[in-house]
């Protein structure tokens, strides 16, 4: 690369100092956001017991949640469009978990299958509508927050009388797919930690001596993998240059063979996935669907993607960057918590995080393609 | 340009018509094109110059007529048939993707894979080497292959366009005007890599309504309008007052005639 550009001296173009070539990358606000919040809590909020095994965990737990429907969204985004009906799929699909697993006493694989497929079918349905009618997926989703909010009031009612089912633990005990969502991994190691001393183990009770952090929980392992397979996905493979691609000129896309309703419609898909891997951890975690589950969260997906530096256009972004908003997300949202703030701040923080992200994202666009 | 009697066209367009409802965007045109040859084709805005190339490059069925690509009745049901045909269409706006990288613009939709444990990925150090040799061939200076293409000037960005099409093996390549949003400089560029693109053996339809431009490249001429062909000119054979005259509507059709020595 250098002695190519050492070579070539088209007057036309300025040379660009690799400094600030660095800082031209999706992920810059993100990694500059995660610096400053950790800098920030390990000064003020050191003490408070967020930096311990407990406080790690559950700040990890929140983030990692974030992160699973931040991929999702991440990946949409970038093709062009939205999903505003994320929160509502998330309700649905854990009342529908419940429904089928505990009303209606199916095994829990097979609840958890029917679920994980009627949501990706809702997803390609989301995503049909929107190619075929060519409305902005901002307005058919919507309608689509509604609708299945309303049904995730209305089933268990009409069927149960009561808007939260429980039992969903007892249901799925031993049973091999829940325990994929709602299992734990590396249980030897952290009891094997508790006993070295190096993380806390509790000291009474008919659980005395084992760690109070006992594994890592597979909502954890379920981010860390979508991750990665979204990172990969996009940036690695063919099928991420489509997706760059169709959000960042449809009409250009499909000039040069890129099948964009194809990879619209899959990504509308896999948001919806996403969202059911959340969902299902979430009803495994509580044992129980609530039908107030999952509200406001396609807001926090989309703030996520934009403090990782994807434009709300389409066609620019990262999945890692996305990641580290989600990361963001956790840990001023549970750091607040332990250092004693007002939750309510936390909103005002999502709405200044939001802009200045927003805000950074239009100059770095400007910087890569040379508008003004 | 002596091809013409030693090669068969590699296109030939027979009585066109499209309709669109009740309005006839083409009534009945037909022009061939040779390989290594630059085919202008000319007219005014409304014309029908792109809804003619469209139903060569498989977007719009024909209502009528025929196409014989390389000797075979054609029928293209979409814009991938035409292309994997080798007929390559360069679109004046939507052509690139200006927040993309160039290597990535350049290998959109023909992505070079290799495998790795069975699963495919982009082969990027391969599109990122192919791209920066292209690109140098046609005398632009990268300074990366990540270079993205919104940093590139509007002639820069057909070249690479055309670069691409050509590097994909088009035989015929459509070039919706290219340059008419181009300052002089960038349209003296997009001219030289017709030029060279040409002297590689492949037929170039040249869109323009610019007789200048056509006449700096072009082998042949075929003016449009109002859906119409008024005939096509060979180079050398027709004055620039000439064609200006048949874009402006044919009122001099009668002399004209004369002048086009039967190519009607
Ligand atoms: N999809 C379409 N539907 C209806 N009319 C069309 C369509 N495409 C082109 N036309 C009409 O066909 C005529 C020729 O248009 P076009 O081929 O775009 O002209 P040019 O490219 O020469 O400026 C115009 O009158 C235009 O309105
Ligand atoms: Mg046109």
């Amino acid at each position: 690369m250098s002695d190519t550009s050492s070579n070539s001296t088209d007057e036309r173009i300025k040379e660009i100092s690799s400094f600030r070539q660095a800082l031209i990358r999706p992920e810059l606000g993100g990694i500059v956001g995660t610096i400053a919040v950790f800098a920030f809590f390990l000064l003020f909020a050191f003490d408070s017991g967020m930096f311990n095994s407990q406080g790690v965990m559950n700040w990890s737990i929140v983030s990692a949640q974030f992160m699973i429907i931040a991929v999702g969204a991440c990946l949409l985004m970038i093709a062009g469009e939205f999903d505003l009906s994320v929160g509502s799929m998330i309700g649905f699909a854990g009342m529908i978990i419940a429904i089928l697993g505990v009303t209606l006493g199916y095994p829990m694989w097979l609840a958890i299958i029917i679920t994980f497929a009627l949501c990706v079918a809702i997803g390609a349905l989301n995503g049909f509508i929107v190619i075929r009618t060519g409305l902005p997926s901002f307005i058919v989703t919507l309608a689509f927050l509604f609708i299945l909010r309303g049904f995730t009031i209305f089933l268990p009612q009409t069927i149960e009388r009561k808007t939260i089912i429980g039992g969903i633990r007892e249901a799925a005990e031993g049973d091999p797919l829940a325990s994929v969502f709602g299992g734990k991994i590396f249980g030897n190691v952290f009891n094997w930690m508790g006993d070295a001393g190096i993380i806390a183990t509790f000291q009474r009770g008919t659980r005395a001596g084992d760690p109070v952090v006992d594994g890592i929980p597979m909502l954890i392992v379920w981010a860390i993998l979508l991750v990665i397979f979204g990172h990969v996905l996009l940036t690695k493979t063919k099928f991420g240059n489509w997706i760059f691609a169709s959000g960042g000129d449809p009409e250009a896309a499909r000039n040069s063979g890129v099948p964009v309703n194809k990879v619209k419609m899959l990504m509308f898909m896999f948001t919806a996935f996403c969202a059911c891997v959340f969902a299902t951890c979430q009803v495994m975690e509580f044992g129980s669907a609530g039908a107030d589950r999952g509200l406001l969260k396609e807001f926090e997906a989309i703030i996520a993607v934009v403090i990782g530096g994807a434009l709300l256009t389409g066609g620019y972004g990262s999945v890692l960057g996305a990641a580290l908003g989600a990361l963001i997300f956790g840990v001023v949202q549970q750091g607040l918590f332990f250092a004693g703030v007002e939750s309510s701040l936390f909103r005002v923080f999502l709405g200044v995080i939001l802009l200045a992200a927003v805000i950074l994202n239009t100059y770095i666009r400007r910087m890569i393609t040379g508008e003004r | 340009m002596n091809t013409r009697s030693t090669h068969a066209p590699i296109i030939q367009m027979q009585n066109i018509e499209k309709h669109f409802g009740a309005v006839i965007a083409l009534a009945g045109v037909s022009i061939d094109v040779y390989p290594g040859e630059c085919h202008c084709l000319l007219g005014d805005n409304g014309a029908g110059k792109s809804t003619f190339i469209k139903t060569m490059s498989g977007v719009h069925t024909p209502t009528k007529g025929e196409i014989i690509f390389d000797g075979q009745p054609m029928n293209f049901n979409d814009p991938r048939d035409a292309m994997e045909a080798g007929i390559a269409t360069v679109h004046q706006h939507l052509a690139m993707i200006p927040l993309m990288s160039v290597s990535r613009n350049f290998f959109m939709g023909n992505e070079p894979v290799k495998k790795i444990a069975g699963l495919s990925f982009f082969d990027k150090d391969l599109a990122d080497r192919v791209t920066m040799e292209e690109m140098r061939k046609m005398g632009i200076n990268l300074r990366g292959p990540d270079q993205a293409v919104g940093t590139l000037s509007g002639g820069e960005r057909q070249t690479v366009a055309i670069s691409r099409a050509v590097y994909f093996g088009a035989k015929v390549l459509i070039l919706d005007e290219p340059t008419s949003a181009l300052g002089v400089r960038q349209t003296s560029n997009v001219l030289a890599t017709i030029d060279k693109v040409r002297k590689q053996g492949v037929a170039v339809v040249f869109i323009t309504h610019n007789v200048r431009h056509a006449l700096a490249v072009g082998d042949r001429f075929t003016v449009l309008n109002r859906g119409q062909t008024l005939g096509t000119a060979q180079r050398g054979q027709i004055t620039p007052e000439e064609l200006q005259d048949m874009m402006a509507g044919g009122q001099e059709l009668a002399t004209l005639e004369g002048s086009l020595g039967g190519t009607v």
